[in-house]
């Protein structure tokens, strides 16, 4: 390793790394004996091209294959994607410019062998250079990787590392790592420092292996010989696992939220139309799966842009399902006012007809919308703790458009008329609004809101015809529980039941949590019959 | 939030003779059936083409059992404003009652042909049997629980809802997640009634073999005399003092309420009447079609029946049997010979009628008195 480490600053300065030579050096590997292969190795890092790495990478990870063919100047050398699942066609990428480079089939290419002592060697060459990266999250990588087979020259390498480190979370994850060898240091004093320094992780394994330290082997002696040092791994152990147990409540009060959001989104629509107009519309939810196809057909319109094409899908749907729904009232809807169980009933024929006609256009199967990258992975904000970014973005979405609902609500002209129109109808249209008009915007609101709904299920959910009718009885009971037409009880009810949802499932499953809710809200309405946030004055007069 | 329910709604105006002259008709056409389909599916040889064949007895007696759980919505839905979306759940509920009893009676001739255990017990390696089992192998605590679980079940819910004036589409909203929430629940293993499957592969009931024609016969007979039975019960109630309670409840609930009556007993007491019908319902309805499944519970088949109701006439209680029957045929004949349009027909059922046929088809029929 040191020898590596002298040549490396030597060759620095004698060659400056060109293409040819490390082809040339790479082409060497095929014919190459494991000893051999060994040194190419060496001399490959030594070159400081830029595509060592990843070369290295793929060599470890067995991805380093050879075109088969006569002539050895037509057997390059390429990195292979993946071979997971043994694929027939396996994607290429050049060694040199680390870019696509077509397919080949598996069986015109010959594979370049490693063993097991190889690999060491290559595991550490390639954590060498993971830790040199500008980039933390690589460095953060490269540590972890190490970890899983520590011996001296990895551990030499981190103690170097953690010298020069300056973003505190790598220099964190080597002390842990380190600490985690010193375990086993024989000096007792070593051994104490090393557990209080892994009190401070989070991390399933570093418990797992501080509660081995108690364990009494067979002939009744501890696996730790002193008693301080047991003692203090009692305590770390006991440390670990409350902050494990306070993030895994972090995680399932986030997983509420999530839930919650879907609901919410679901029953601001629903509270605008069912509270602010008196109409039940049944078809609320197929409204919403409208706004999911909207999604489906925007992407297949723009296949290369699949980033943005989520965002376009926004403005979309809530077109689509807004003319649909100012559709519906003007033909349906406007007859029915005031006749709130008979409106339930035809639009729930709309929404069968809605679901026929889907089920008529894009076939009864379910299809996928594909989750944009900058949607995909999760925020890993430690080793108990990481948070997916389609359930955060879906959270944040939905306090924006909240927002934006109460901002047309409170600041608007519209938002002004609706909020007249349903407080007293016959005043406002005596002060010369035309309510029918009003009416139709404000059916079409609440639909397109239905619609953007739709868009965010796209993205947690398959996308089918009956993708509507799953969420709709819950986001009916949001409405009854946060009070009717009240966006915030909209807000607040949603909230609340998500997480009491998330909170009771590993208690009961999901069947039975959905059920305690209903009987808990059965007695709730028992209390507050008109939900957290009643209506008060003169539209909320029955009878 | 609840505005006054409009009056026009046809047995408000209507005397009690109307519906007992247009009951005789309805009581002779159940007279007719329970006459003539034996003749035609006993007596006449199967070659025959007046012969019924055993899949139409089903049919029909199918068609009757939905007549009544017509009847019980139309109870309470078109007498007394009360539009429950969960009657399906006690439709069910009267249906697993009889399943249970069925099953019992499978004994050893089931797969495993364990004695006691039904076959998904011994297939979920249960050693007994459930507590809530017990008794179902006798035929007369099976009947008694088809009345008291949909009862019990109407009652406490109803007594919650009625007491905290959960009314109009609140109610609706609520008993639909109610029926909802039943049928994850059956969906479940571990509840004890066959979670997906249900109940099939029925063998006889007391002694007699389900898949022999002349027991379907006596089925259906029975199934004929409990619809009529229920709609004189129904038109009795109707036309008694307290019918037109119910009437007033449902055209002003507020007034009737200051008028001194005790609006939540009466609302309580013909939820759960027509919670029993309903059970009952479901009960004939299991040995004639032979299976009883958690798909009995979704909420779409509580607002199918009120449709049925809406499209024979809400209020008039033989308009609800004989929409029930009507749509089915309907339903039986579209889903067969073109499945595609079969729910765009029912969507459109739902829309037209409420907005063109308030009345439902009784509303269509000429009244020789004069209304009004």
């Amino acid at each position: 390793m040191l020898l590596l480490v002298l040549w490396g600053v030597r060759s620095a300065h004698a060659q400056s790394p060109s293409d040819a030579g490390f082809l040339s050096i790479l082409g060497e590997l095929r014919e190459a004996s494991y000893p051999d292969k060994e040194a190419i190795i060496d001399r490959l890092s030594q070159t400081g091209h830029p595509s060592v790495r990843a070369v290295l990478t793929a060599f470890m990870e067995d991805r380093l294959f050879y075109r088969t063919a006569e002539k050895p100047e037509d057997q390059k050398i390429v990195i292979v994607k993946s071979t997971e699942g043994d694929p027939a066609v396996l994607d290429l990428i050049d060694p040199l410019t680390l870019k696509a480079a077509g397919t080949a089939p598996m069986d015109s290419l010959t594979g370049i062998n490693t063993n097991n002592h190889l690999r060491q060697v290559l595991g550490t060459v390639v954590a060498h250079f993971a830790l040199a990266s500008p980039d933390a999250s690589v460095r953060l990588e490269a540590v972890h990787n190490m970890m899983r087979s520590p011996d001296e020259a990895t551990l030499k390498l981190l103690r170097e590392q953690s010298g020069v480190e300056t973003n505190a979370r790598v220099r964190k994850e080597i002390s842990m790592a380190l600490a985690l060898v010193a375990l086993d240091d024989m000096n007792p004093q070593v051994r104490l420092e090393a557990v209080r320094t892994l009190r401070g992780s989070t991390g399933q394994d570093v418990r797992n292996r501080l509660a081995l330290l108690m364990e009494k082997s067979a002939d009744g002696k501890f696996a730790e010989p002193d008693d301080q040092v047991r003692a203090a791994a009692t305590t770390a152990v006991k440390v670990i696992d409350q902050w494990r147990t306070f993030y895994s409540v972090i995680e399932t009060l986030f997983f509420g939220l999530s839930l919650g959001s879907v609901l919410v989104l679901i029953a601001i629509g629903l509270a605008i139309t069912f509270g602010v107009m008196g109409v039940i519309n049944m078809a609320h939810g197929e409204l919403m799966m409208l706004g999911a196809y909207t999604t489906y057909v925007v992407q297949t319109l723009m296949p290369g842009h699949i980033a943005i094409s989520v965002l376009v899908a926004i403005p979309a749907a809530f077109i689509v399902s807004a003319l649909t729904g100012i559709v519906i009232e003007r033909t349906i809807i406007r007859f029915l006012y005031g006749r709130p169980l008979e409106t339930l009933l035809a639009t729930f024929g709309v929404s069968l007809i809605l679901q026929q006609l889907v089920r008529s256009i894009f076939s009864a199967l379910n299809k996928s919308v594909v989750t944009p990258e900058w949607m995909s992975g999760s925020l890993q904000i430690n080793d108990a703790l990481s948070i997916t970014y389609n359930r955060l973005y879906i959270v944040i979405f939905t306090l924006l458009v909240f927002g934006a609902i109460m901002a047309v609500l409170k600041r608007t002209r519209l938002g002004l008329d609706i909020r007249a129109v349903s407080q007293n109808r016959s005043m406002a249209r005596a002060m010369g609004i035309r309510s029918e008009w009003v009416d139709a915007m404000t059916f079409g609101l609440g639909s397109g809101i239905a619609g953007v709904a739709g868009v965010a299920l796209s993205q947690l959910t398959n996308v089918g015809p009956n993708l509507g009718q799953s969420y709709i009885i819950d986001s009916f009971m949001v409405v009854v529980f946060g009070g009717v037409g009240n966006l915030w009880g909209a807000l607040i009810g949603g909230m609340s039941m998500g997480i009491a949802n998330k909170l009771l499932e590993p208690y009961s499953g999901a069947v039975l949590a959905k059920i305690f809710i209903l009987i808990a809200l059965i007695l709730f309405i028992q209390a507050k019959p008109r939900g957290l946030f009643p209506q008060s004055g003169r539209s909320s007069g029955d009878n | 939030m609840l505005l006054l329910q409009r009056s026009w709604i046809t047995a408000s105006g209507k005397s009690p003779s109307e519906e007992a002259r247009r009951g005789a008709w309805f009581l002779g056409a159940l007279a007719f059936v329970a006459i003539v389909v034996p003749i035609l599916n006993q007596a006449v040889p199967p070659t025959s083409a007046f012969h019924l064949s055993a899949f139409a007895l089903t049919l029909i007696g199918k068609y009757m059992c939905y007549a009544m759980l017509a009847l019980a919505v139309d109870l309470i839905w078109g007498y007394c404003g009360i539009l429950s979306l969960g009657h399906a759940a006690f439709f069910s509920l009267g249906g697993y009652a009889m399943g249970m009893y069925l099953m019992r009676q499978i004994g050893t001739r089931g797969v495993y042909g364990d004695p006691v255990l039904p076959d998904f017990m011994v297939f979920l390696n249960w050693k007994s049997l459930p507590w809530f089992w017990y008794g179902f192998n006798h035929f007369a605590f099976a009947v008694a629980m088809m009345f008291i679980v949909p009862a019990l079940l109407a009652g406490v819910f109803g007594w919650f809802a009625f007491r905290s004036r959960v009314t109009g589409v609140y109610f609706s909203i609520i008993t639909q997640a109610l029926s909802y929430a039943l049928m994850l629940a059956f969906f479940r293993n571990d509840m004890g009634f066959g979670g997906n499957n249900g109940f099939t592969d029925f063998k006889e009931i007391l002694g007699y073999d389900l898949h022999s024609d002349r027991t379907k016969v006596v089925l259906l007979v029975l199934t004929v005399v409990a619809l009529a039975a229920s709609y004189l019960a129904c038109r009795a109630i109707v036309e008694s003092r307290a019918g037109r309670v119910m009437r007033a409840i449902r055209d002003a609930e507020s007034r009737t309420r200051f008028l001194g009556y005790p609006v939540e007993s009466f609302k309580l007491w013909v939820f759960v009447f027509s919670a029993i019908v309903a059970g009952i319902a479901g009960a004939l309805f299991v040995p004639q079609v032979g299976v009883i499944n958690p798909g009995e519970f979704a909420p779409i088949n509580s607002i199918e029946v009120v449709i049925w109701v809406a499209v024979g006439g809400r209020g008039t209680l033989f308009g609800a049997a004989l929409g029930a029957v009507l749509v089915n045929y309907a339903k039986t004949y579209l889903t067969g010979a073109f499945p595609e349009v079969w729910l765009y027909a029912l969507g459109a059922l739902f829309v037209l009628v409420t907005l063109f046929l308030p009345r439902g088809i009784a509303g269509l029929i000429p009244s020789k008195v004069k209304e009004k």
